[in-house]
């Protein structure tokens, strides 16, 4: 149990914060609090967003007040969350040039060889912790193998569905943009594509493995992506 | 022919608007939806809008249009804008029956940075993913695509009000708003910063840069100095959070902003003033001064309570006289005081 630290954001923004790293157990907490807030949402409530270790609640101050907002998360911190329901998703990526442009870096900087990155990589179960930045532009972690600084100098922008590493976490790129992380692959699946049924694929809780595909198979899955067929796999429950 | 707006001239950052697109904050998508939120609130209620309703939020780059197929109720209201239609000049906040062929124009006037202009119909547009905001760089919105709005763009409209006679004023006083100060709660991030860093925040002076934005409004002035460091594991922003990164200059973080980020906020702008500060131009000067919670909250009631009153409107008086009445007023007869 730990007892969160309730900050405010101007008057109609209160943030639920479990800790001050990047932590599972800390992720978990805003995770829980966010699937009781959804089950039992009180009125005001707005919308949440869960990030690394705290829980973004916007409200209406006008419907509901502070005190009453803080004393309603103490009681749902007091009794157990609703189950996880987590995802777990197969996503297709592609290491090989010109995708994995900085493949030989990476493993020059974590000092393992390019198919121990890869290996390491595609072989971790990785959490989505939050999202940001741009739709559908999420964070993934963690790979302490890959704890490697960012770029001194920042890239010109790359083609979106570029899988970037740095710090020990991963991100997956939903627009073309300029990037202080380095190019370890690309995914042929869409991982926000507004006019597809579900055009968000991955929940924030949800857990992610690459899997290695080589170019004939990656043209192949993007093309399918493009048609708006959804081409990472869905597993069963662990 | 059916009803529709034609866009003759659009300067660059005019957009459609609604109250934004919600519920998808965790996926990474802003909200968007209006910069001055009680400018945009005043002029739907002026056109008859429902609440939230889809206008356009017109920048200092200005707009001309007309209406085609059909005569169009509007309302315009927000920053001390130029308003002519047809040549005839109007108030800033204002409220008219756009005649097919008649040319509404909107261009920066003595003060302010927004414009809105509300629609009493509705614009037969698609949403996306819920919503016909705008924001930057996301792909979404609008006309579809999220662009901006341009010269020879459409707006087909259904469901058109009954039309509102003769153009007239809105008597919204709310929207004088000085902005010389802007009130700010602290946090969430404040502790990052000595108490004489908050006072420096506080007094200022600042002013916005030119290089401010729909997502950020960034603010020239003294730089500011970290306590304990300028990075945080990345959390939730809210509009209005005062972002200081490592080289000391804060960001308002404004309706298109990124959802979640990584650098202290050491203050948050309360919801009554975001529009105050939405509407300053670049190089206006202001300060900040943190105010209690309760104040912030008592000042959106008190927002509530003023959109909520009747509407009072006034007859227009004409302030451009035209050529051809010019040439009918002897304008030397008579005796004048000379005042």
């Amino acid at each position: 149990m730990i007892e969160p630290r309730f900050l405010d954001s101007g008057e109609a923004a209160l943030v639920v914060e479990f800790g001050r790293t990047v932590d599972p157990a800390i992720h978990d907490h805003v995770l829980a609090l966010d699937r009781a807030l959804a089950a039992a949402p009180p009125p005001g409530v707005r919308e949440t967003v869960p990030t690394f270790r705290s829980l973004m609640i916007h409200y209406d101050p006008l419907i509901i007040d502070r005190a009453t907002l803080v004393e309603r998360v103490r009681a749902l911190e007091a009794v157990p969350a609703p189950p996880r329901c987590a995802v777990r998703w197969t996503l297709p990526c592609c290491y090989d040039a010109p995708f994995g442009e900085d493949l030989a870096r990476i493993a020059e900087m974590a000092g393992l060889t390019e198919a121990e990155v890869v290996a390491r990589h595609s072989g971790t179960e990785l959490r989505v912790y939050m999202y940001g930045f741009v739709p559908g532009f999420c964070y993934l972690g963690r790979l302490p193998e890959l704890a490697i600084s960012r770029r001194a100098t920042v890239r010109a922008p790359h083609p979106p569905n570029t899988v970037l590493v740095a710090d020990g976490m991963c991100v997956i790129t939903t627009v073309s943009m300029p990037t202080g992380w380095w190019l370890i692959g690309r995914t042929p699946e869409r991982l926000f594509a507004p006019e597809r049924a579900s055009a968000f694929l991955v929940g924030v809780g949800d857990t992610l493995r690459f899997e290695a595909v080589d170019r004939a198979a990656f043209a192949a899955l993007e093309a399918r992506a493009a048609a708006g067929e959804v081409v990472a796999r869905r597993e069963p429950p662990a | 022919m059916s009803a529709a707006l034609e866009i003759l001239a659009a300067g660059p950052g005019v957009t459609l608007q609604d109250a934004g697109r919600f519920g998808l904050m965790r996926f990474g998508v802003t909200a968007a939806g209006p910069m001055d939120p009680l400018a945009f609130a005043t002029a739907n209620r002026a056109a008859g809008a429902p609440a939230g309703a889809a206008a356009i939020e017109i920048s200092l780059g200005g707009l001309e249009l007309t209406a085609a197929g059909a005569s169009v109720p509007l309302a315009l209201a927000g920053g001390a804008f130029d308003i002519a239609l047809d040549g005839m000049r109007l108030p800033p906040a204002a409220r008219l029956t756009l005649e097919p062929g008649a040319r509404l124009r909107v261009r920066a006037g003595a003060a302010g940075a927004r414009c809105y202009l509300a629609l009493g119909a509705r614009l037969a547009l698609p949403p996306e993913l819920g919503a016909l905001a705008t924001p930057a760089r996301s792909g979404l919105g609008g006309l579809g695509g999220g662009r901006a709005l341009a010269a020879g763009d459409r707006l087909p409209l259904e469901a058109l009000g009954p039309p509102g006679g003769a153009p007239a004023g809105l008597v919204a006083p709310w929207l004088d708003r000085p902005g010389d100060v802007i009130r700010v709660i602290e946090g969430p991030q404040a502790d990052y910063f000595a108490d004489d860093q908050i006072l420096a925040f506080c007094a200022g002076p600042w002013s916005v840069s030119p290089r401010s934005d729909r997502m950020a409004y960034i603010l020239d002035g003294p730089r500011l100095r970290h306590a304990r460091g300028f990075n945080i594991i990345s959390d939730g922003i809210a509009m209005g959070a005062i972002q200081v990164p490592g080289d000391g200059q804060p960001i308002v973080l404004m309706a298109d902003r990124q959802v979640t980020g990584g650098y202290t906020k050491i203050a948050t702008v309360i919801g009554a003033d975001l529009g105050r500060l939405a509407q300053l131009r670049p190089g206006a000067r202001f300060r900040f001064a943190t105010v209690p919670l309760k104040d912030a909250v008592a000042a959106r009631r008190a927002e509530q309570a003023a959109l909520a009153a009747p509407l009072a409107i006034e007859p227009v008086i004409r302030t451009a006289l035209s050529p051809e009445l010019l040439l009918g007023v002897n304008l030397i007869d008579g005796v004048t005081s000379g005042d």
